[in-house]
């Protein structure tokens, strides 16, 4: 994610007392998650890429692609894998025309790391590069 | 066990600018190492590569890493496809480290049919990566990096592929996917099979705009039909199939007689072919048989589809074909693909 250079300063804060970072992120995650999941179906994978896929979360496509949709989207647009559910990437390409940074969609995305599960991406994007503690 | 010369690598052949013919047999569906080099041998001919598909639709078969080195030995360039739905980084990082062992070059980048159209649906679905991360990753592993960052000491010697369905929604976005696909390190591209020439010509002018087709080669997907019920099943069961309602009539038309249908099915394929010929900024094709392997010949034959290699072992052959192909007289597809050979080596 791009992230302003004059968060340096705060980043540096951050990692330098993680204590108060652990802190931080505890009183965050709930208000986070209830309204990114109310918003967006967030399933908190604590890497938001909601900006740069049409402010849908790609999380919700049962195989949590982030690169665009599969090749068995139905002809109606719909899931292959849910009959009933629409294509998250059918939804996040049509709204991502709407945005002013649409190109952001063609950007390829890393691998996913999955030890930030559960965690607070807004933290994690003004920390920058952080590992999750193991539990 | 017989083992014909050294052949051609795909990439070499792909690199030629010729018209391409690539082939996907069935997965083995038993212990029987035979079963594979029986199919394998009934399109070797007619190809340049044999695709061996990775547990298609979710259903078990023979592992295709396994599949692909027998092809290997039998001295049929493989596509190994690797697709995420059953591995994680790691059983990929050392399938693909194992493939190029096994001389195993190329390989099909993809995320996987979802298992729950599988025989065992009650699996945990992997996809840890998606087949983008992948075709990243294998060009990492070719630069001689783990996703770790780790050395690798020597690196595999991979070509990676990818796949596009332009017969899927949402269908403004699968030209920019190929795009993506292409910048994440795809070789080659292989679509879907193709039955509606109409939307592949759509898809195909796009792709020209974007100026994909010179910079990635693109093989377009074609199967012939054995029945009518078999292209229902397409439709209605595979998602993101599309067959067309044209097609499906004629296939009514021919009747449930077997042999009819048949020759019904290999006639339209071949009729696609010839429209495919016109859509320029194409590199070749790829046939899908679908268990029917024994059709591929016949095809091969009214279509006119040759093996690139075979020129390519024959240079002074390969300048008089593409010679009489300037005349419109042997199958070139319309030069495009010639055009692209001088690209790559400017
Ligand atoms: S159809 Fe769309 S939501 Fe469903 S698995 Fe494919 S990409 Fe994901």
């Amino acid at each position: 994610m791009a992230v302003p250079s004059n968060l340096e300063p705060l980043r540096r804060f951050f990692r330098r007392h993680p204590r108060l970072t652990r802190s931080l992120e505890l009183a965050v995650l709930p208000f986070e998650a209830s309204s990114k999941k109310l918003a967006f179906g967030c399933k908190m994978c604590g890497q938001c890429i909601l900006h740069e896929t049409g402010m849908t979360c790609p999380m919700g496509c049962p195989k949590t692609l982030r690169n665009g949709p599969c090749g068995g989207v139905r002809m109606d647009g719909h899931c292959e894998v849910v009959p009933g559910m629409m294509c998250v990437w059918v939804k996040a390409e049509r709204r991502s025309r709407w945005l002013p940074w649409r190109g952001a969609i063609l950007r390829v995305q890393p691998a996913l790391d999955w030890s930030l599960k559960g965690s607070s991406a807004w933290l994690n994007v003004m920390i920058g590069g952080r590992q999750k503690e193991s539990p | 066990m017989n083992r014909p010369g050294p052949f051609p690598r795909f990439e070499d052949v792909l690199r030629s600018g010729m018209p391409i013919v690539t082939c996907e047999i069935a997965s083995g569906d038993g212990a029987d190492p035979q079963d594979i080099v029986r199919r394998a041998r009934l399109v070797r001919d007619h190809v340049d590569a044999v695709n061996v598909p990775d547990n298609t639709a979710g259903v078990v078969h023979m592992s295709a890493l396994a599949a692909a080195a027998i092809l290997a030995r039998e001295g049929i360039d493989p596509i190994l496809h690797v697709t995420c739905r059953d591995r994680n980084r790691l059983a990929l990082q050392s399938d693909l480290l194992g493939a190029s062992a096994l001389g195993i070059r190329n390989v099909l980048c993809l995320t996987g049919d979802h298992l729950i159209h599988g025989d065992q649906p009650n699996a945990k679905p992997v996809f840890d990566l998606d087949s983008m991360q992948l075709l990243g990753l294998a060009a990492a592993l070719r630069r001689g990096r783990y996703l770790s960052g780790r050395e690798i000491e020597p690196a595999p010697d991979l070509f990676p592929g990818a796949t596009e369905n332009p017969f899927a929604p949402p269908y403004d976005f699968r030209p920019l996917r190929l795009m993506k696909k292409a910048e994440a390190g795809a070789r080659f591209i292989q679509t879907q099979i193709t039955y509606n020439v109409a939307r592949f010509a759509a898809f195909m002018e796009r792709v020209r705009d974007l100026g994909l087709d010179k910079r990635v080669p693109i093989l377009a997907g074609v199967a012939p039909l054995r029945s009518a019920p078999a292209g229902r099943f397409l439709r209605d069961r595979v998602p993101g199939m599309e067959v067309t309602d044209a097609v499906l009539r004629r296939m009514e038309q021919a009747g449930p007689e077997r042999a009819r249908s048949e020759e019904e099915g290999i006639r339209i394929c071949v009729e696609i072919v010839e429209q495919l010929r016109e859509v320029k900024g194409l590199a070749g094709f790829h046939l899908m048989p679908i268990r029917w392997e024994e059709a591929v010949a016949e095809i091969a034959a009214r279509a006119r589809l040759k093996p690139a290699r075979l020129s390519l072992a024959a240079p002074v052959a390969a300048v008089a074909r593409s010679e009489t192909a300037a005349d419109g007289g042997v199958p070139g597809l319309d030069g495009s693909a010639l055009h692209r050979s001088r690209e790559h080596r400017a």
